[in-house]
């Protein structure tokens, strides 16, 4: 689960890690109002979307970039006025973009050097671990591409958490000046205490800002948690924003379905992640685009097929749906009888290609064939896969 | 032979008395496998499926003598499940249970590494080596006995390939679900050097997906230590950076644990890969036809 960055500093400033203050504003006499009341001369009004790289980017239609400094109420509310209720087009958002419902009006602050640390579960060392690089403000993903040796990482226990000569280490690879230091203690020791105890999955700080006077800051803060922790953490999921989450994905993990939608034109109807994933796989594989991932799970019961087909179905772009089966747990014949059903009430407007394979194959194809149900039968993987392709072209 | 579990495992389940541990208990019974009880706390002394429940692993371990066990408990309590088999002694631990969170996983990896058990799991379909012992919830007639060795983060997509094999006449030694999960307690590389030793396994086929980069590493160990033939297939080529598919672990970022990048270093180690997930079992065919690697 994702949340803006004023709500990622409120828990940090919770935290005891330091961050500016800072105001939302969901207007732009809202935001002069967060100006006036934050009395610095200088600040920035930030576009609070789920995704990076606001910075760089840029309004649709207009000059306006995602992030801006205000250095009076009228110039705040000017470029509040230009970002809210507008599509931000990112690196991360897509060419559609993501519209702006709010805006962070945050303080200024007299930069030295700008610096990237982060917080996150390091699978190959099987611990949390910090990392931290010399280049802040820019991309990391490119800096860990051209110069891994640039970035610096310090794995810690959960339960201990981040010793301080660690975050001593780090701070003197970074290259702060010893008066820092206990700054840098302070600062990362918060950091990773929070991210412990939040049960977060990453918790991303650039820059991280090393003040005139010598204060550490965190200029930014884009946080997610473990989706499977959430159920600890009642406070974190209240943070959640549904306007920024796909309307889909949200109607499908209410009925316990895993579902990603993507944007080609065949719809998949799979059980298990993997096989969903492969499914995918083979539908470009033959030259089609997979429209969404979805995974109905091992236990999903008629019920629940029926509402992954009206997921499936309430895509416009669908021209055709494969559904790949291969019963274990589930039984062939559950999804036969759902298909049925869905056919039924949700009603099939574009062409439906079966492959079931496993547990109950032969009754489930019984059920299918006397349904009366129209369905393209298919054999196997491959056919499967050419059989929605064609019916997909044909659309 | 076989690795991990054979007809004389003495298996017990974790959560036996909730509906999806008996489900599964019945099913592994039926199977043939020994299971000799069940544990959940505070229902010592009922029955489930004829086995004797017991209050705690170590009562199981000293009544049964049980050597394995699989988990069913949900998630919130399921590390500290994993944690009882460990401090009971129980050689493998088998965690089924999806969704256990992933810094509970991080606290409980540390004090399995310490201890003699070995882990698999969890989010994983669990362990079976055909004819003999299946400790999980794969269907088991789609398995045959013979001498592939199989292993995957995947569930579903496993029971796709041991069919594929199975189809064209070629059983397994034993399969191994490794898990979903981000953080998981057997890697490739720990399955891996249990196929090289086991001579009932005669060629190996590795399923991985996107994210973290457990099978680069798999690769570079398989370039180095492995002699038999090996294929292999990676789930996700088409999944959008950033976005979790499905399982925990399956996912893009920072621009790590692609396809792309899996599929060159398998290929760099001169593994038989498989384009598509219609090919797992002809991709075997030809590992084994191209013969062992040294």
């Amino acid at each position: 689960m994702k949340i803006h960055e004023y709500q990622a500093k409120d828990l940090l400033r919770a935290a005891g890690v330091p961050v500016l203050a800072g105001r939302v504003a969901r207007t732009a006499d809202e935001a002069a109002a967060a100006f006036a009341a934050l009395g610095t001369p200088v600040c920035a009004v930030k576009a609070q979307i789920h995704a990076g790289g606001r910075g760089k980017g840029q309004v649709t239609g207009s000059t306006q970039r995602g992030v801006e400094l205000a250095r009076s109420a009228d110039d705040a509310a000017r470029i509040a006025r230009g970002l809210l209720g507008k599509s931000l087009v990112t690196v991360q958002t897509g060419p559609a973009g993501q519209t702006v419902r709010q805006v962070f009006v945050e303080s200024g602050c007299r930069i030295a050097r700008e610096l990237y640390c982060a917080v996150l579960v390091d699978r190959r060392v099987g611990s949390p671990v910090l990392i931290a690089s010399t280049a802040g403000g820019v991309d990391i993903e490119e800096v860990a591409a051209k110069t891994p040796e640039a970035i610096l990482s310090e794995p810690f226990d959960a339960d201990r958490g981040l010793a301080g000569y660690q975050a001593r280490l780090l701070a003197a690879k970074l290259g702060l000046p010893t008066a820092s230091w206990r700054a840098a203690e302070q600062f990362f020791g918060s950091l990773t205490r929070a991210f412990v105890r939040l049960d977060a999955s990453l918790l991303e700080i650039n820059p991280l800002v090393l003040t005139e006077d010598g204060a550490l800051v965190a200029l930014d803060a884009k946080m997610t948690f473990d989706d499977n922790a959430l159920f600890r953490h009642k406070d974190v999921v209240a943070l959640r924003d549904e306007a920024e989450e796909e309307p889909a994905e949200i109607r499908a993990a209410a009925a316990g379905l895993s579902y990603v939608k993507l944007d080609g034109t065949i719809g998949c109807l799979v059980n298990g992640a993997g096989l969903a994933m492969s499914t995918m796989d083979l539908v470009k594989l033959h030259g089609g685009a997979p429209a969404n991932f979805l995974d109905v799970g091992g236990g999903a019961d008629v019920k629940a097929v029926t509402e992954a087909f009206r997921i499936i179905l309430s895509d416009p772009a669908v021209k055709a749906v494969l559904v790949n089966i291969f019963g274990g747990i589930m039984r062939c014949t559950t999804i036969a009888t759902a298909l049925v059903e869905a056919s039924k009430t949700v009603g099939f407007t574009v062409p439906l290609v079966v492959r079931l394979e496993g547990t109950e194959v032969e009754e489930g194809r019984r059920i299918l064939a006397e349904s009366g149900t129209t369905i393209i039968s298919a054999t196997g993987l491959t056919d499967a896969a050419k059989k929605v392709v064609a019916a997909a072209s044909r659309a | 032979m076989s690795i991990l579990v054979n007809r004389d495992t003495r298996v017990i389940c974790q959560g036996i008395t909730g509906r999806v541990g008996e489900f599964h208990t019945r099913g592994c019974l039926e199977y043939g496998t020994r299971m000799v009880g069940g544990v959940t706390p505070g229902k010592g002394g009922e029955e489930v499926a004829g086995l004797p429940v017991f209050d705690t692993v170590a009562e199981a371990v000293d009544s049964t003598g049980a050597n394995a066990t699989m988990i069913f408990v949900p998630p919130p309590f399921a590390a500290d499940a994993i944690l009882e088999a460990v401090g009971a002694g129980i050689e493998l631990v088998i965690a089924i249970t999806e969704g256990i969170p992933v810094l509970d996983m991080a606290r409980v990896l540390p004090v399995v590494k310490a201890s003699q058990s070995r882990l698999v799991g969890p989010n994983c379909p669990g362990v079976i080596t055909p004819g003999q012992c299946k400790i999980g919830i794969m269907p088991g007639y789609i398995h045959t006995p013979g001498h592939v060795g199989v292993m995957s983060r995947s569930g579903t997509l496993t029971y796709e390939a041991v069919w594929q094999l199975t189809s064209l006449g070629h059983g397994q030694s034993s399969c191994v679900g490794l898990g979903g999960d981000p953080l998981v307690g057997s890697s490739f590389i720990d399955i891996l050097a249990l196929f090289e030793a086991d001579p009932d396994t005669h060629a190996i086929l590795m399923i991985g997906e996107i994210g973290g980069s457990a099978e680069e590493e798999a690769a570079e160990f398989v370039r180095h230590h492995v002699t038999k033939p090996v294929a292999a297939f990676i789930a996700g080529r088409t999944a959008p950076p950033g976005k979790r598919m499905g399982h925990a672990g399956a996912i893009i970022s920072g621009g790590k644990g692609t396809a792309t990048a899996k599929l060159e270093a398998l290929r760099a180690a001169g593994i038989e890969v498989a384009d598509s997930p219609a090919d797992m079992g002809e991709a075997v065919v030809r590992a084994m036809a191209r013969g062992g690697r040294r």
